[in-house]
């Protein structure tokens, strides 16, 4: 360095210890407060409103009310608990279909088709995501109502009864969300699949492996944080929505989505409305806690 | 890519693999199919119907018939473009500090943006509006922007970080020791390697904003959105404009990710990848994920 006063002044060579550290936290200032502000600090007064007590007319106070949890869970007039059950025996039913169906589809793109196909192949799988979510869901209560094509067909080849029909069914509920959520197990999966070093499958076929084996002791749990990633995605978003049940199913079908829904936007009980989506939260926390610590995952956030 | 060693192997033929991914794709093409195909029916009503009384375009020359259609779907137009410009503007510092800098509370800033995205919608929709009710801040067209913003941000987060990690750092440092300033660093060298992903991020927010139904029925007040008017017409029975609206905004997407899978394909050829493969996965799988 030819400079002369920075020779002289040596240490103002070096940034001081402030500059030196501070720019990742005023790279992050703005973001980071953002998502503080309007998505953690609301998830937890969401907790806070729960506890709170009063009417839609005369305003909520907080009083530590924590028995509204056993008001709604037990002794209740309004089966809380059943939408609950039903909400995650939705969730459970779609994960495990979806997983399923997408294996294959995933297994196929990943190890049996050309290099320049695999593109091609999983643009297909999110097609359907350019079609509005609510307007692809209404489609399939268009389809699937009573005087629909499929019904119409199979009431003319007589396979059904008069009074048969899909529309209002768990059935046509788990079939909605099934289908609204195909790609995001497919996606990870596939990311997980394609990540397998071929040489390792070699290898076990060299050491006498066959194709059940090579893939039910090798392949299967390579995909595993694949799996995680979509069991994650799949669950979560499958309990918690409010959109399929509602225009898929009936009164037999209310699910805990719609509960919070109603609770909050029809009939504006916010502190039932918070505690059970608290509730809710907490739920499926545990629950995808222990299926992380049942099937040991490691770096889920790399993949999702 | 290393699983192709075992190419000639691997690539059995297995047509009961390909008739059921096939089979699968057809059945989710079903709604799409119906849909295109109902926008341009005669019906005798505006409420669609399963009797084909034959092909108009009756329904595109009246798109803006409907009360409120037109109106609720420049608004989510709005919506979608507001929030994915400013989430890429404040999603972008954040990703460089994760991406770039070891510091005290990046893994509580990991986390919360993997919660953003994990967190159930009705969770976050009805904390939300808890949040706003207790603020005393009206719900509207400003709490709508600002609910949209705080879960793209960690889309953008997301998108943007894995092309950081992908892309060589060691060009920044050259640019430093060179004199570069770190203004004239990111400005000269980082952002124009990392355009791609910028736009690829501010694409998945646009998406994800214009399509969110559960988060907005919270925080909307007595504004209405594309997708809050299509579930309130879903209950009484759609009419057929909106399938020409669904129709229009999925050949503009799919001739826009064609674009750019065009305009990608060519960008990677120019410069043979150099970066890891499954993270270009991931980042494209985020990419076209819901519109």
């Amino acid at each position: 360095m030819s400079d002369t006063t920075t020779l002289a002044k040596p240490r103002n060579r070096r940034p001081s210890w402030v500059r030196r550290h501070s720019p990742p936290y005023w790279l992050s200032l703005v973001g980071g407060g953002w998502m503080l502000a309007f998505f953690l600090i609301p998830l937890v007064s969401g907790l806070i409103v729960s506890l709170e007590t009063g009417n839609p007319l005369t305003g909520y106070h907080l009083t530590w009310n924590w028995s509204i949890y056993k008001q709604l869970f037990v002794h209740s007039d309004i089966p809380y608990t059943t939408f609950f059950l039903r909400s995650l025996y939705y969730g459970a039913a779609t994960t495990i279909l979806s997983i399923l169906i997408s294996y294959p589809m995933a297994y196929y793109i990943a190890f049996k088709v050309r290099d320049r196909w695999k593109s091609p192949l999983l643009f297909l799988v999110l097609l359907s995501f350019f079609v509005s979510f609510v307007i692809r869901t209404d489609m399939w209560s268009f389809i699937l109502s009573n005087q629909g094509i499929v019904i119409t067909a199979l009431r003319k080849l007589h396979l059904v009864g008069k009074n048969f029909h899909i529309l209002g069914t768990s059935n046509a509920v788990i079939g909605g969300d099934v289908y609204n959520n195909l790609a995001f197990m497919v996606l990870p999966i596939y990311v997980a699949l394609e990540r397998i070093d071929g040489r390792i499958l070699e290898a076990a076929r060299d050491l006498y492996a066959n194709g059940r084996q090579v893939f039910l002791k090798v392949v299967l749990p390579l995909s595993r944080a694949g799996i995680f990633a979509g069991v994650l995605l799949v669950f979560i978003t499958t309990v918690g929505d409010p959109v399929v049940s509602s225009l898929l199913g009936g009164v037999g079908t209310y699910t805990i989505g719609q509960a919070i829904q109603d609770s909050y936007l029809t009939n504006q009980q916010f502190n039932v409305a918070a505690a059970l989506s608290t509730a809710l939260m907490v739920v499926l926390g545990i629950i995808m806690f222990i299926y992380a610590k049942v099937f040991g995952t490691q770096n889920i956030e790399n993949l999702v | 890519m290393a699983s192709n060693v075992s190419v000639p192997e691997q690539r059995r033929r297995s047509p009961w693999l390909a008739s059921f991914y096939w089979l699968v794709i057809f059945i989710t093409f079903v709604p799409i199919i119906v849909m295109v195909l109902y926008s341009f029916n005669n019906a005798p009503t505006s409420r669609i119907t399963f009797a084909w009384n034959g092909f108009t375009t009756y329904w595109y020359r009246n798109l803006t018939q409907v009360d409120g259609l037109s109106h609720a779907f420049v608004t989510s137009l709005e919506v979608a473009l507001i929030s994915a410009v400013v989430s890429v503007i404040v999603g972008t510092p954040l990703s460089m500090a994760l991406g770039r800098y070891r510091f005290w509370g990046k893994g509580l800033i990991s986390s919360m943006v993997f919660a953003d995205i994990a967190a159930p919608a009705i969770v976050v929709g009805a904390a939300s509006l808890s949040f706003f009710l207790s603020i005393n801040l009206d719900t509207g067209l400003l709490t709508i922007l600002i609910a949209h913003i705080a879960f793209n941000v960690a889309y953008v987060v997301v998108v943007v970080r894995a092309r950081l990690s992908g892309m060589d750092s060691s060009i920044e440092d050259a640019a430093r020791d060179l004199g570069a300033g770190p203004f004239t660093t990111f400005t000269r060298v980082t952002l124009p390697l990392l355009w791609p992903a910028l736009l690829a991020a501010g694409l998945l927010a646009f998406a994800m904003s214009i399509d969110d139904y559960v988060i907005t029925s919270f925080v909307a007040g007595s504004t209405v959105t594309f997708p809050l008017f299509v579930y309130g017409a879903a209950k009484v029975g759609l009419p057929p404009q909106v399938l020409c609206f669904g129709t229009i905004i999925f050949f503009v997407g799919l001739l826009l990710a064609l674009a750019n899978g065009v305009l990608n394909r060519r960008h990677l050829a120019a410069r043979a990848a150099t970066e890891d493969d499954a993270t270009k996965i991931v980042v494209e799988t985020k990419q076209p994920a819901a519109v």
